[in-house]
């Protein structure tokens, strides 16, 4: 389904995620506050996001920006559906509840990136041993073995 | 790590009274061969309790590894995610890059990408399916699949110069053109594989035993498999009709007249059939790009040396021989990617194993293993 | 006296015999495997590779001798000879020529089902002393296993002694008829499948390829160790292929003298081939269906075959 039309389609079902929704590079992105996170996400998956493709964040600085991926089947299309994070309270609401694929993805974002679940099952670390220290794929994860990569380009 | 038992426990059973719980270990190095996985079992007898994976063996930072990279040498680092099949790792990421800085693709390259991409399915279908025989002990099949594999890596050889992580897909296009007699050569390759996948079917398919192994283990439901974000040849053995290049086309694919194969019972048997027919429609495509395909540039003319897209976000997706392997690029500006997220399927397949190892014999679980074939260069990035 | 001076010489002889029959076995193998797998098998080493497995044994004998720190020592260095010394104990009653048997005793036929059997004692210990799970649980399905296909391959063996009237492989050679081969077709088929699933071979070698998935009963058994192992399988497949050949297939009543024990070389190595070739070619089972096969498939099926004898000898 074409970008606009899902967008439209969208606005007809939900109209207070309208304003959020932004196309940008051809896709579409639903921007939420982080309280209302959990809400937009069973709104979506209502309408008919069936499938979680991922959960992921991106170290933005000063705030943590969590991205998730939905796609739908029956409209053929995928939107991502972001909120920002603080970075000293990174904390969210967790959405096993509404997709058992979130399991193992907010485990990989917790176990990178250090934000915390609430009302997953299990979180602990997937990818690091249990036993590591520090969060590697924040900006200002700092380790001595890491040899710097001289810069070819 | 020793392989040792790590615990038993009491477990009170139905009618009040306690056996115990033996837990087994499966190793991350093991004989079977899909790569560095570990499996603990809880095991009442020889049925499976629970069974937990437990991945990150080969977790190699390449998603931190990317942010320090420009985005031409980020490329080789997407051959080694999904190491069977490098060629679709590398054009998942291309077409996010290309989706970030606004490049178009000329046809020719677009269809050079189609190509190499559905020779690669057929290789990864190929090891998928020729493991899953060698682990239930099938030698001579998984001898007779690779073959098939190693007819396509020596035309890749032939393309690239590389039997493994060809590193030839790059934002704009493709790195080089087609020696000469390379599709007559690939066109003999896609005839005589047909009737290869046909001895392969009877050879293993066709056996009692192989379909007494298969049938019937590791049951996935429909809307189990969507919920779980399972997707590839894993959800389409569950009856889900969906694939990319079909539902949500990309790059050329619309003009290409191809079926879906899909199973009905979700079981392992089902799976393994689905990615047999993949290949033989993986010939069909490859027959069809190669008779549609026009001279012309197979790279984007012009591109800067340094591509430098301007800041914002941009995923792509494609259908990969595993399933929907989707790439999240955040660019800053600068020549390096800001942040590279891999939306692999073999990772969301692989939560799986839990659900559907469940209630069956500790024989079984390979089997299910098996038939969600995972990477675990995808898997664990 | 001179009865246990022929023993010892008959002993070391079939010892010899099946460390010969180890040789050419797991050469024949490696070469129809390759066959099979479009690739050529062991070249390098003697002519078309025949000395390979001498290679590969003298490697296994240089090997450090390794005994797990927890492990039941001296069970665990026994075990193997417990599997091993049956199998060569059971080459014996097997007639290698008409009126020709090393061991000519008048229970042959019960010999060869019954001491084989004592090797399932080996199995076990072999996976209890070595005090690992794997192999514990590798050795107890091996053992039911074997035990379980004991009963088709007693019953498969059965119309024969009917047949001939007594327990005495000779006599069963001496009795044998040419239409023998075609009423006996059922029992032929389960003698071979059930010696197949004896021998932890081809389609029935979980207990061995638990490898794929957790170790088998012998996996801390290493060099020369587990090579006694291997040994009592070839040595047990090559028992199982002559008695096979020269009770079921008769070669020396279709072929008089020397040419019938040349056909009888010929039918066992085919026997043996068979075996080789299954064993390549399908996977394995798994442990319920394997259970399931011999006891709802070929009982029954070694039980119609005695039916049918019984039915046919007053006519006979």
């Amino acid at each position: 389904m074409n970008i606009s039309d899902l967008r439209d389609h969208l606005c007809a079902t939900f109209p207070d995620l309208c304003p959020l929704f932004s196309i940008e590079f051809d896709d579409g992105v639903i921007t939420v506050e982080r309280d209302a996170l959990y809400a937009a996400a069973s709104n979506l998956l209502e309408f008919g996001f069936e499938r979680l493709g991922m959960i992921t964040a991106v170290d933005r600085g000063e705030f943590f920006e969590y991205v998730n991926r939905l796609h739908s089947q029956s409209l053929s299309a995928s939107i991502s559906l972001k909120c920002a994070l603080p970075r000293q309270d990174a904390r969210v609401a967790s959405l096993t509840s509404l997709w058992p694929a979130a399991n193992w993805h907010e485990r990989e974002t917790y176990d990178l990136f250090g934000i915390v679940f609430e009302g997953h099952p299990d979180l602990r670390r997937i990818l690091l041993p249990d036993e590591w220290e520090g969060h590697p794929l924040r900006k200002d994860y700092h380790d001595e073995r890491v040899i710097k990569r001289p810069d070819y380009i | 790590m020793p392989l040792g038992v790590e615990s038993r426990r009491n477990v009170e059973t139905a009618d009040g009274s306690f056996t115990e719980e033996l837990v087994v270990n499966i190793g991350p190095s093991h004989p079977s061969t899909h790569g560095v996985c570990r499996v603990v079992v809880h095991l009442d007898g020889e049925i499976v309790t629970r069974a937990e994976p437990i991945i990150g063996y080969l977790h190699r930072g390449i998603e931190k590894m990317a942010e320090n990279r420009t985005y031409l040498q980020v490329v080789p680092l997407t051959d080694r995610l999904d190491y069977v099949g490098s060629m679709y790792s590398n054009w998942a990421y291309c077409r996010a890059v290309e989706r970030l800085a606004g490049i178009r693709v000329p046809e020719r390259g677009e269809y050079l990408r189609v190509i190499v991409c559905e020779m690669q399915r057929i290789a990864s279908h190929m090891m998928a399916l020729g493991s899953m025989g060698a682990d239930t002990g099938a030698f001579t099949f998984f001898i007779y699949a690779f073959d098939q594999r190693e007819r396509i890596v020596e035309l890749f050889e032939e393309l690239c110069g590389a039997r493994l992580t060809y590193n030839y897909v790059r934002p704009g296009g493709v790195a080089s053109d087609l020696p000469e007699g390379w599709t007559s050569r690939l066109l003999e390759f896609t005839t005589a594989h047909r009737s290869a996948l046909g001895e392969l079917d009877r050879l293993y398919f066709g056996n009692a035993i192989a379909r007494g192994r298969l049938k019937g283990v590791g049951v996935l439901d429909a809307s189990d498999a969507i919920a779980w974000g399972a997707t590839g040849p894993v959800a389409r053995g569950s009856g889900v009709n969906w694939d990319l290049r079909k539902h949500d086309p990309y790059s050329v694919y619309p003009r290409f007249d191809f079926d879906v194969p899909t199973g009905t019972n979700g079981d392992a048997y089902d799976r393994a059939r689905v990615r047999l027919f993949e290949c033989y429609e993986s010939c069909r495509i490859i027959e069809q790009a190669l008779a549609q395909m026009q001279p012309g540039p197979c790279s984007a003319e012009g591109l800067p040396r340094l591509l430098a897209p301007r800041p914002g976000e941009a995923y792509d997706h494609i259908e990969s021989a595993r399933g929907t392997l989707g790439v999240y690029l955040v660019s800053d500006g600068s020549t390096r990617p800001h942040r590279m997220k891999v939306c692999s399927p073999a990772f969301s397949n692989l939560a799986l194993l839990p659900l559907l190892a469940e209630g069956h014999l500790l024989s079984d679980l390979v089997v299910v293993l098996g038939s969600l074939d995972p990477v675990f260069g995808e898997v664990d990035r | 006296m001179s009865g246990l001076v022929w023993g010892v010489v008959w002993g070391f002889a079939a010892s010899l015999l099946i460390a010969l029959a180890a040789l050419l076995g797991v050469w024949w193998e490696r070469k129809v495997s390759g066959a099979i797998q479009m690739r050529i098998g062991p070249q390098e080493l003697g002519p078309a590779g025949l000395l390979q497995t001498l290679a590969d044994t003298v490697k296994l004998v240089l090997k450090e001798d390794i005994t797990p720190r927890a492990a039941d020592v001296t069970i665990f260095r026994i075990a193997p000879l417990i599997v091993f010394a049956p199998v060569a104990m059971s080459l014996l009653v097997v007639p290698y020529a008409q009126g020709f048997a090393p061991l000519d005793t008048g229970v042959g036929v019960l010999f060869f089902m019954a001491v084989p059997a004592v090797s399932v004692i080996g199995v076990l210990l072999a996976g209890w002393s070595s005090r690992n799970t794997y192999a514990t649980i590798g050795g107890i399905r091996a053992a039911a296993q074997m035990i379980s296909y004991e009963l088709p391959r007693t019953l498969s063996v059965l119309p024969l002694v009917l047949l001939a009237g007594s327990l005495r492989p000779l006599d069963i050679v001496d009795a044998w008829r040419w239409w023998w081969i075609p009423l006996l077709t059922i029992a032929f088929v389960v003698y071979l499948i059930s010696s197949l699933a004896e021998l932890n071979r081809g389609p029935f070698d979980l207990p061995e390829a638990e490898s794929e998935l957790v170790a088998g009963y012998f996996a801390d058994y290493s060099g020369i160790r587990w090579a006694i192992f291997m040994m009592a399988e070839y040595g047990g497949l090559l028992a199982a292929s002559v008695f096979g050949a020269a009770l079921f297939l008769g070669p020396f009543s279709l072929l008089p003298g020397a040419a019938g024990i040349a056909l009888f070389v010929v039918f066992s190595a085919a026997i043996a081939t068979l075996m080789v070739w299954t064993k390549w070619t399908f996977p394995r089972m798994r442990p319920d269906q394997l259970m399931g096969l011999a006891w709802k498939v070929l009982t029954p099926m070694a039980l119609v075959q005695l039916a049918l004898v019984g039915v046919v000898l007053p006519w006979l």
